[in-house]
């Protein structure tokens, strides 16, 4: 741990410890159970996707036309259908998309049902950072670079 | 004798679908993303490949998870993508190679990798945007598809190491391929995105250029980080990089860069395409 010498005080400590990789990734934390915790980055391991199955199971059905109508015209039942828990169903009825991914909702699932309520990638960052979408749009732009390499 | 002409690492963000179906290439949002694909398009009807062998991963259209395979390889007379939620299908098929296929996983398997193989499957945007980027037009797909699918879904994530081993062991089944086939590799997705959490819309421009940087010359330089630490890095869905590294692992001749195009942003990611060309290493 001497490593962590050079480190300026304050700075969380890497659950990463090998490699020299330290110094490029100060970032993340180390949960109770010792799982890498990385700020503001949900991973979608084995427990989410345990307490995840029955929302994305859900989610993927969207995949086909007939049962986004379904869901469409009476979501209650849609979601009792796939028996939805409490937590899931409610973080549906309030289009909480924080509250989804804490229930266990993987994105690439959930952006199937935001897609029934007209919602693309950029409102659901919007949605989850607190931010007004222009202001997450401008978020993005500030980082705007094209570099164009072609060999002779 | 098989010959590997090169390979194509392109972005395959579901939104470039949608500005194809939409015929806005040309749009000044768009544009600086698909004047990148250009070279590749050249080098595409200049080499006349027969096949392509496409790392990729699926987002939910083909695999759920009840059944999630860490790789996947398909060996299907028929591939075909279709609507993923959003009322976009691509209807042009892109027409399988089961010899090939079952040549390919019957070589991996004897070097001890453990691939679930599909007779059946479709294939999500991840291989339908490239598909749609480098062979514009309503015609049929001028190659034959074998998909390769790597979980970047839920982790535990292959290792980076495992991903680049697993490539160069296809390469060395494509190497070994006795019928006279041109091929290329593709890498999809990426480059640093993430789309859930407090962190959506993380973007890094350093770990990028990085990347970009040494994906020719050096790959291996990519697998100092683990799964995790490419997470933080490049965000939750920047991971797609693993199939980068997979398909760079399966050039294994004398590798060049022709053309590297990176655009920041499109929709939330950092979107990249790379041309790299593979020659045969001449033995003195």
């Amino acid at each position: 741990m001497t490593a962590d010498n050079e480190d300026p005080p304050g700075r969380p400590q890497n659950a990463s410890d090998k490699k020299g990789v330290r110094t490029m990734l100060p970032f993340s934390t180390q949960s109770a159970t010792g799982k890498r915790v990385i700020p503001g980055t949900p991973v979608f391991d084995g427990e989410s996707a345990q307490s995840g199955y029955a929302l994305n199971a859900m989610c993927f059905s969207f995949n086909e036309k007939a049962n986004r109508e379904a869901f469409m015209a009476d979501d209650e039942a849609y979601m009792a259908r796939f028996a939805l828990t409490e937590a899931q169903k409610k973080a549906v009825r309030e289009r909480d998309v924080p509250a989804m991914i804490s229930a266990g909702g993987n994105v690439y699932y959930l952006a199937k049902l935001a897609g029934i309520f007209g919602l693309n990638v950029q409102d659901l960052g919007a949605l989850q950072t607190g931010m007004r979408l222009e202001e997450f749009k401008a978020a993005l732009l500030a980082h705007s670079i094209t570099e164009r390499r072609v060999a002779a | 004798m098989s010959t590997i002409c090169g390979g194509v690492f392109t972005s395959h963000v579901p939104g470039i679908g949608k500005a194809i179906a939409q015929g806005l290439q040309q749009a000044p949002y768009w544009k600086p993303f698909f004047d990148g694909l250009v070279p590749v398009q050249h080098f595409l009807w200049r080499e006349k490949p027969d096949v392509a062998v496409v790392f990729y991963n699926d987002h939910g259209l083909n695999f759920f998870l009840d059944k999630m395979p860490t790789f996947a390889v398909g060996a299907a007379p028929e591939y075909r993508h279709e609507d993923e939620g959003w009322g976009i299908a691509f209807d042009r098929p892109y027409r399988g190679h089961p010899e090939l296929s079952w040549h390919i996983i019957e070589s991996i398997v004897a070097d001890e990798f453990d691939p679930v193989t599909c007779q059946a499957m479709l294939v999500d945007h991840a291989v339908a945007v490239p598909f749609e980027l480098c062979w514009p037009g309503a015609e049929g797909f001028p190659v034959k598809l074998v998909p390769i699918a790597i979980n970047t879904v839920q982790h535990p994530l292959p290792s980076p190491k495992r991903c680049h081993d697993l490539g160069k062991a296809v390469g060395r089944a494509l190497e070994s391929w006795p019928r006279d086939e041109k091929i290329v590799v593709f890498g999809t997705g990426g480059l640093s995105h993430q789309l859930e959490g407090g962190r959506a819309g993380h973007i890094n421009v350093d770990y990028d250029k990085f990347c970009l940087r040494n994906l020719a010359p050096d790959p291996e330089a990519l697998l100092q980080h683990d799964t995790l630490d490419i997470v933080e890095l490049a965000g939750s869905q920047g991971v797609e990089i693993l199939n980068w590294i997979a398909a760079r692992g399966a050039l294994r001749g004398s590798v060049r860069e022709l053309a590297s195009n990176y655009h920041v942003p499109i929709s939330n990611t950092a979107a990249a395409t790379v041309l790299l060309e593979n020659r045969e290493t001449l033995i003195a």
